[in-house]
């Protein structure tokens, strides 16, 4: 048997080759066969949108007792604990007053009607969120399917980054096991709660919004908020959008809140 | 220099404690492995049959599943799961899983026990999401 070098290094190379592409075609076959494996989707019912937006008409929500059952119907569904020291509050929705809601206008002289009127206050779920710029684990994030900036608490930390970065001060943290500030037979059995030491805000009902109803405050607030689509020009939103002149909070940091306010 | 025989008896010694444990397992009291746990089924998980998955499937790779479930329903918002045999689920540890295994005691934590692991699902999602007993 005569082999020369060269016949040698050509049948080396060939072989280096073969044993090179070796897992490349492993990789296409068990691709191949991967057709009928399981799959998700979104539900039938889903609503869907864009950039998800809120209108609060404040003029039909004058008093305190008119916001009372929307933050109730909120915090019941999602089983937010009440606590009562003020350092431990867990707030999703809640009420404030003009000037505490909008800080940047500061008229000296406002009208009787605004001065003693509550605002409801919640995550204004931004268009440009400092939060998720904010958050190192990506706990919190801007979701690209419709803009609702959304917690992951299986990530949370509890750094509490996005607590400082939020100049609505939106989110709340969890100083306790909130399971102790719930009644226990209140509590909404279809939502979890949450866990001591993670942050926790308003995610604008998207369980509910899957399923095809509106937002727990929208429905409890008999038409004075209006939620839709802020980027189709047809929406509900954009026609009273369209229709009445609105504020929204502290819009020269350039975060676009999508809750807006009709004075 | 005559601390041989000493070093020699301390080392037999020092060895003899070292390896205690496997000594003392071995020949004084011979170990045996936990016996695997027995899982419940309550009637309606044997009324269903087939699980999300088939059973071996579960059994194995359940934490994948619901991993891929969390990261789907919380972070891409697509919340129904379609499995081989072309049935629908609503991707949901409380809602879905629990429904069926309503026994969490005697299916969950038995396993989770014996294989010693402790995950946290149940610091937040409810073990009992139709409020029995």
């Amino acid at each position: 048997m005569n082999s020369s070098r060269r016949s040698f290094i050509k049948v080396a190379g060939i072989t280096a080759l073969g044993l090179g592409t070796q897992p490349l075609t492993q990789a296409m076959a068990t691709n191949a066969s991967h057709g009928a494996g399981p799959e998700v989707r979104k539900g039938p019912q889903a609503l869907l949108a864009k950039q998800w937006a809120m209108v609060i008409d404040t003029r039909k929500l004058q008093h305190a007792e008119d916001l009372e059952p929307l933050i109730e119907a909120c915090h019941k569904i999602h089983n937010v604990p009440h606590f009562q020291n003020k350092k431990h509050e867990i707030k999703w929705i809640w009420e404030s007053h003009f000037h505490n809601v909008f800080i940047d206008l500061h008229n000296s002289y406002l009208s009787e009607s605004v001065e003693n009127r509550p605002f409801l206050t919640l995550c204004n779920h931004c268009e440009n969120p400092p939060c998720v710029r904010a958050c190192p684990t990506q706990a919190t994030f801007k979701r690209e399917s419709d803009g609702i900036v959304l917690m992951d608490f299986h990530r949370c930390i509890g750094c509490r980054f996005c607590m400082a970065a939020c100049p609505y001060g939106s989110r709340s943290f969890n100083f306790r096991d909130p399971r102790t500030g719930l009644n226990e037979k209140e509590i909404n059995k279809k939502f979890p709660t949450r866990t001591m030491g993670v942050v926790e805000k308003c995610n604008f009902c998207a369980e509910r919004l899957a399923e095809g109803k509106m937002p727990a405050c929208v429905e409890a607030s008999n038409g004075a908020i209006t939620f839709g689509d802020l980027k189709d020009p047809h929406s509900e939103v954009r026609e009273v959008l369209h229709e009445n002149f609105t504020i929204r909070r502290n819009t020269a940091l350039g975060t676009e809140p999508c809750v807006y306010y009709i004075v | 220099m005559n601390d041989k025989k000493w070093i020699v008896l301390g080392l037999i010694i020092f060895l003899g404690l070292f390896s205690f444990p496997l000594w003392y397992n071995m020949v004084i009291k011979a170990g045996k492995a936990a016996p695997a746990p027995e899982v419940v089924l309550t009637a309606k998980a044997k009324a269903a049959k087939e699980c999300v998955m088939s059973k071996e499937y579960m059994t194995t790779e359940h934490m994948q599943l619901l991993d891929l479930w969390r990261h789907s329903v919380v972070r891409n918002g697509k919340r129904e799961f379609v499995n081989p045999e072309g049935k629908t689920f609503n991707m949901s540890l409380s809602n879905t899983c629990l429904d069926c295994h309503s026994n969490k005691a005697e299916f969950c934590d038995r396993c989770h026990d014996y294989a010693s692991v402790r995950p946290y699902c149940f610091d937040c999602h409810i073990e009992n999401p139709k409020g029995e007993e």
